[in-house]
């Protein structure tokens, strides 16, 4: 644990594997620029592994203003004591009074024990982060860093704070944050670390490992056609399929569908899915959870198709759709087709 | 060789029941109007700290922080085979955060005898997936999370495949260890009928103070006490008694315990706001239908 510190700086980890810069880093960058300039404090990136050196320049042109390198033939690859401990060094050695981390499998694996080790507060999978005043029993703490996410299941959004232990630390998912442009010119300041680590600390051993693409990129698609339990089963979400095929859409589902086996996983959409924010959104069946909503509610523009009228996800539709989705996604596929 | 397993349990509220009643007019959660469940994920922790067991002998404990409800997740596990329950509960435990959840844990999986510590990813209240990775460092211990399939268990040695969301990963390390299990693991075991019936009747000593003291209206505290205690040895002599540990008992230091021990605070809660959005409602009728579509073609959001 640091003490409350006004000129600590504003860190993110700036997760890369084999040599690669993960995007979420660099969306990370671009609000921890936000974060740094309200505060009039620096911003730092994190980067760690083994010879990756090279990477630095990329993290100053999304707006890091400090890189700090930790390299070891021992960081090669990422794991949770190894990764934590050289992070928890350099937090106590800089006491930056932020710091945020990519809420991936990696990130959600590190930071709690970053948190554990150093004593401090760590909120997940945050939808939004701000600087903010905090008032308690008359002591006003000022510019504190407010965390806010969605939570019990989604049904409240909570703004969690820590006024007294230090660094404030969140995770954040991927897509969440807009990635910054990268201006190439811009240039920072290159720290390498002195790191000690011994074999010891990596207690485990990497036998395997296996990445796979994921079986539709919703980040990258224009549009999305999303199906929600109202879709009802596995066979009728060929009709979420085909309203994609007919738009070349990618599809999406909630957590809920997925959980019901209509679809794969890598479709879900939300809090703990993908954010996605295409320039057209049309939600078939969808109640509206504000997990879903977290993940989707940028969206240029949405259709909902839904037969509830009070669903929520009418509430921030812009075109609403009230009926039988097995009726109108059809007649919309027939429009569609027939423009030609 | 056998290995002991220590499950760390919660209760939750069932999320996925939320309906308008659960929601307080301020726009916070009833959490009282919705059911108390075991938490998803953790029962493929005990599930595989059971299959564990099967395989290679030992004992599985099964431990929670909570309320008194709690005991009913505890019995829960003993139904389906755990060999030994424990509760902490102490009021001073209250707004406790990750961090301070995982070090009353710590302290109490310090009293075990234990190999292996599971955890469930992540409990469907919070979904954090905190809690796990704190307590392993808390115990000073390796941490191998999303075990979606344990390979092998020879001598100190585990070796397990992790779900890393875009693919998997196979680890090998020294015990003890602690997993985190994500559903894909396993598919929990329902209850044993025999062990039903038989535990069905055990308690926690706060749930016998509770039940003794509806029963017993009129009844002064020292009387109370004394009942209690009969109540206690009964249960005790048949096995039936469900530990009950409190910070005291732990030894756990109060500077790290509940809210003072919670670097994070609420700053503030609010319904889900909906943000009123410029929108118009499309007739599910063909033409209707087929006019927004040209609306959409015609300023570019379809191409």
């Amino acid at each position: 644990m640091i003490s409350v510190n006004r000129k600590g700086e504003v860190w993110v980890f700036a997760e890369q594997h084999s040599g690669k810069l993960e995007d979420i880093g660099l969306e990370l960058l671009g609000r921890a620029r936000t974060l740094g300039d309200t505060l009039g404090v620096k911003v730092g990136a994190v980067l760690i592994g083994d010879e990756i050196k090279g990477l630095a320049e990329k993290l100053c042109h999304y707006r890091a203003d400090k890189v700090y390198v930790l390299e070891h033939p021992l960081l090669e690859h990422y794991q949770a004591n190894s990764y934590a401990k050289v992070i928890y060094d350099l937090i106590h050695k800089y006491e930056p009074q932020i710091m945020i981390y990519g809420a991936s499998a990696c990130g959600r694996d590190l930071a709690p024990r970053v948190a554990s080790a150093a004593k401090a507060g760590l909120t997940a999978d945050c939808t939004d982060l701000r600087i903010g005043d905090h008032e308690n029993k008359d002591v006003v703490h000022k510019n504190l860093l407010l965390q806010i996410r969605p939570a019990f299941g989604g049904n409240i959004i909570a703004t969690i704070i820590n006024y007294d232990r230090w660094p404030q630390m969140a995770t954040v998912r991927e897509g969440v944050m807009p990635m910054p442009e990268a201006n190439g010119t811009r240039k920072g300041e290159i720290i390498v670390e002195k790191v000690h680590l011994t074999p010891d600390e990596l207690p485990i051993e990497i036998l395997n490992e296996h990445k796979r693409e994921k079986k539709v990129n919703l980040k990258a698609s224009r549009i999305v056609v999303s199906g929600g339990a109202g879709v009802g089963s596995k066979e009728n979400f060929r009709l979420i399929w085909d309203l994609a095929n007919a738009l070349g859409a990618a599809p999406g589902a909630t957590r809920a569908a997925v959980d019901l086996g209509f679809i794969d996983r890598d479709h879900q959409v939300g809090q703990t899915g993908t954010t996605v924010r295409p320039s057209l959104y049309i939600a078939v069946g969808i109640s509206g959870a504000i997990q879903h909503q977290a993940g989707m509610g940028d969206s240029q523009k949405i259709i909902a198709i839904n037969n509830d009228p009070q669903a929520p996800i009418f509430d921030i539709a812009h075109y609403k759709v009230i009926g039988d989705l097995n009726e109108i996604v059809p007649k919309m596929i027939k429009a569609i087709k027939a423009r030609v | 060789m056998a290995y002991n397993c220590v499950v760390s349990i919660k209760q939750v509220p069932d999320t996925k029941r939320i309906t308008g009643e659960a929601m307080n007019d301020d726009g916070t959660v009833n959490r009282g109007s919705l059911p108390a469940i075991f938490n998803p994920e953790d029962l493929n922790a005990l599930e595989l700290a059971l299959d564990i067991k099967d395989k290679y002998g030992g004992k599985v404990t099964v431990i929670t922080m909570g309320l008194p409800a709690a005991s009913a997740i505890l019995r829960e596990s003993l139904y389906r085979g755990a060999d030994e329950a424990i509760l902490i509960t102490d009021r001073r435990c209250a707004a406790s955060d990750t961090l301070a959840t995982s070090y009353i844990l710590s302290c109490a999986v310090k009293k075990l005898d234990c190999d292996i510590v599971l955890c469930g990813r992540q409990a469907i209240d919070g979904d954090t997936a905190q809690v796990g990775p704190q307590l392993a460092e808390k115990l000073g211990i390796s941490q191998i999370t999303y075990v979606e399939e344990l390979i092998s268990l020879e001598k100190k040695t585990i070796t397990a495949r992790r779900n890393i969301g875009n693919g998997w990963q196979e680890v090998k390390c020294n015990l003890p260890v602690l997993l985190t299990v994500v559903d894909e693991a396993n598919e929990p075991r329902v209850s044993v009928a025999k062990r039903l019936m038989k535990y069905k009747k055990a308690r926690t000593p706060v749930e016998i103070q509770m039940q003794l003291k509806q029963d017993n209206p009129h009844a002064s505290d020292e009387e109370l006490k004394q009942l209690a205690k009969a109540k206690a040895e009964e249960l005790q002599e048949k096995g039936l008694l469900i530990k009950q540990w409190d910070i005291d008992y732990l030894g756990a230091d109060l500077q790290w315990c509940g809210r003072d021990g919670s670097p994070t605070k609420v700053h503030r809660i609010q319904s889900v706001i909906l943000t009123a959005r410029e929108s118009k409602t499309v007739e599910p009728s063909e033409q209707c239908i087929a006019d927004m579509v040209h609306e959409l073609i015609s300023d570019k959001t379809i191409s």
